[in-house]
């Protein structure tokens, strides 16, 4: 009886964050009329799948759906792979490059996106990288870098450095004790900066608005909008049900990559 | 083990494709067709069909121009476009409204079409429609930096059972209603829990200075080449009168007025209101969304001592930069030639600027109030303030604030005026430094 409130709480937050989803499910099945009903309903009385059918006939959903799987999966690969030694670097060193590298990566955080814009889409172009998938990729690494070296930092703060001397007692080399001792410690911590890149990616728009112009490279954020006219009016049936589409990759890959989330973080570390 | 696998497979697959995705545009070499980037803000249905279609006719008739059509958003496009001017990368073609240009064309941006459209475009246009897109080119001189395509009227969308019970007369594009004829009708369909109209105005300038011009309300004057606000009789009547509705007659419902455009239909459907003054293109979201029997009409713009409304254009330009300059505008004339402005504004659900279209049978039928909305058109001219300098900053930081206290009845007419002039005044000062 203690763990009703508890409960209680629980269920008020799962209903909280489930009802955007859930609103959006009954939107994309509901008919234009239901749609400007005085009363909407959560259930729609007519379900209809013609807005899947709109919004999958007007636009690319399934080719940009897979660019933008393309560019989160390699940014957020290409983030870890870049963040994850500089992480253990600071972490695990002490000096003033270290304080002027972390001061720099919170500084850094501070800019607003629109400031840099220009300037970056010049570095861009004379890069040739506007208009290409490649251009965005390192567009969305450089912008996440900050945050997931800050958050894996973090990681490896918490992997005791005991650990390590340990190893190193037992004859272990330091490339030796970062891959067998402390890389499997890290796995949480990798899984879910590899989450967040790969979600900041997939819903970034402003840079991929600026970045890409041809319909043949535009990913998923730059389709979703094209449902959407002037003056706040949108055509909200398709729109829906393409956003609905646009969640279950993320979906999928979280699906996947929780369980890693959640488990062996410092697994056996501490056994007497 | 197998995440990790199954991990450094996608690593490999994504970086492949993402080093082989798209690629920059190469320079067409001699006998290759020229390619034209024409960035479109058509996101209706029928309007991007009607896009597709027209850019699909020209590709097959003409090899040797080849036009991509690029679907933008209209919520985006200026961002996305001072990035592309500044980088030097901007389409050929673009598609935006008017009030945009005149910032665009004083830094170079776009590129002057005075010379460069031929007489049958020209002539076809009416020149107040011209008039939308002349502008200032920061060098001292004016420009024609857009060919203006479609316009917005406002027109009443009104509940045809609610009119009829009430046996009011119905107002014909010859004799529209007045706006005293207008505020009686209201009162007259204000019944139980039905209110005569909603104002939705969550953005509440650009519909009241276009509607101020029914009484000569211009909001603007220049006078020795300096431009000020001006709220003097004239500009309050329309913004009185609305006021009055809500709080006097209560005959419009100020739960309303803090929403957007398509907001109130629900409502409209509802019976709850008999009357909305909005755009045409509403006309659109009404005729999708109306339940099966529910009959409306559009009725004329209202009469003050005249039914002039201020009008902007949605509007065809050419980058500066484009390397094709006369194949874009050899384009944009085949694109807005009478028989395809009808089919544009057709699928947009405005009004064409081109006289020959708006002749067109289909914009001229009764069904979906075409013949009225069409009609409505004669009555646009340019709006006064879409050559004020400054005008974006005082319309968000000054009179969308104002004109929202005033509406919701927290100040009085004269104070809205007040801070309308005084702090307005402060602003376009600065641009005209």
């Amino acid at each position: 009886m203690r763990r009703v409130p508890q409960y209680a709480a629980l269920l008020a937050y799962l209903v909280f964050l489930a009802f955007p989803l859930v609103w959006l499910l009954s939107t994309a099945l509901k008919t234009p009329q239901e749609m400007a009903a005085l009363d909407p309903a959560w259930i729609p009385r007519d379900p209809t799948l013609a807005n899947f059918g709109d919004a999958f006939g007007e636009q690319d959903l399934v080719g940009a759906g897979a660019r933008s799987l393309v560019v989160a999966l390699a940014s957020s690969l290409l983030t870890v792979a870049v963040a994850l030694p500089a992480a253990y670097a600071l972490a695990r060193y002490r000096g003033l490059l270290k304080q002027v590298t972390l001061g720099w990566v919170l500084v850094s955080q501070v800019f607003p996106f629109i400031l840099i814009i220009i300037p970056l889409f010049m570095v861009l172009r004379r890069l040739d990288l506007v208009n290409t998938l490649t251009g965005l990729v390192v567009v969305h690494v450089t912008f996440t870098l900050p945050f997931a070296l800050w958050m894996l930092q973090g990681y490896v703060r918490s992997v005791p450095r005991e650990l390590e001397e340990a190893a190193a007692v037992d004859g272990a080399g330091r490339i030796r004790s970062i891959v067998s001792v402390v890389a499997p410690l890290l796995a949480p911590g990798v899984v879910a900066t590899l989450l967040f890149s790969f979600i900041s990616s997939w819903n970034e728009f402003l840079f991929a608005l600026v970045v890409l112009k041809d319909p043949e490279v535009m990913t998923l954020p730059l389709t979703l909008v094209r449902f959407t006219g002037p003056e706040g009016v949108s055509r909200l049936g398709p729109l829906a049900a393409a956003s609905l589409m646009a969640t279950i990759p993320s979906l999928i890959f979280f699906a996947i990559i929780q369980r890693r989330l959640r488990s062996g973080l410092m697994a056996g570390a501490v056994k007497g | 083990m197998r995440l990790k696998s199954a991990l450094a497979a996608a690593a490999i697959v994504a970086l492949t494709a993402a080093c082989g995705g798209g690629g920059a545009e190469q320079e067409p070499s001699s006998g290759e067709p020229v390619k034209l980037d024409f960035l479109s803000l058509a996101w209706q249905k029928e309007s991007v069909e009607a896009n597709k279609q027209l850019v699909e006719e020209w590709n097959k008739a003409n090899p040797g121009v080849q036009v991509t059509y690029v679907q933008g958003s209209w919520d985006t496009v200026n961002d996305q476009l001072v990035t592309s001017f500044e980088g030097g990368d901007a389409p050929d073609v673009i598609h935006d409204d008017s009030p945009a240009l005149s910032g665009f064309a004083a830094k170079g941006y776009l590129l002057d079409l005075k010379d460069k459209v031929p007489a049958e475009l020209r002539s076809d246009i009416p020149q107040p429609a011209w008039d939308t897109v002349t502008f200032g080119d920061g060098k001292g001189g004016e420009g024609v930096f857009g060919v203006p395509f479609l316009q917005e009227s406002h027109v009443i969308i009104a509940n045809k059972k609610l009119l009829d019970a009430a046996k009011v007369r119905i107002p014909t594009s010859g004799e529209p209603w007045t706006w005293d004829e207008f505020a009686d009708i209201s009162k007259k369909l204000t019944k139980g829990d039905t209110y005569g109209v909603a104002w939705p105005m969550k953005s509440p300038v650009n519909k009241t200075l276009n509607l101020a011009l029914n009484f000569g309300g211009t909001f603007f004057q220049t006078t020795g080449g300096k431009t000020t606000v001006k709220v003097g009789a004239e500009e309050k009547e329309v913004l009185q009168r609305i006021h009055d509705q809500l709080y006097k007659d209560k005959s419009a419902d100020t739960a309303a007025l803090g929403m957007g455009t398509a907001d109130p239909l629900p409502g409209f459907f509802a019976d709850k209101y008999a009357m909305l003054p909005v755009g045409v293109f509403l006309r659109q979201q009404v005729a999708e969304q109306a339940p099966d029997g529910f009959e409306w009409v559009t009725l004329p713009p209202l009469k003050g001592v005249s039914a002039e409304q201020g009008a902007v254009s949605q509007t065809l330009s050419v980058a500066a930069d484009s390397k094709h300059p006369d194949e874009a505008v050899t384009f944009i004339s085949f694109f807005l030639n009478g028989p395809n402005q009808a089919k544009l504004a057709r699928g947009d659900w405005l009004l064409p600027t081109s006289v020959k279209a708006a002749s067109d049978p289909v914009l001229t039928t009764e069904e979906n109030g075409w013949d009225v909305a069409t009609a409505s058109g004669k009555n646009l001219v340019v709006a006064p303030f879409l050559k004020v300098n400054g005008f974006d900053e005082w319309k968000s930081k000054v009179a969308t604030p104002v004109l929202q206290e005033f509406y919701a009845n927290k100040i009085t007419i004269d104070e809205a005026a007040k801070r309308l002039v005084d702090d307005g005044n402060k602003v376009l000062e600065r641009y005209q430094r």
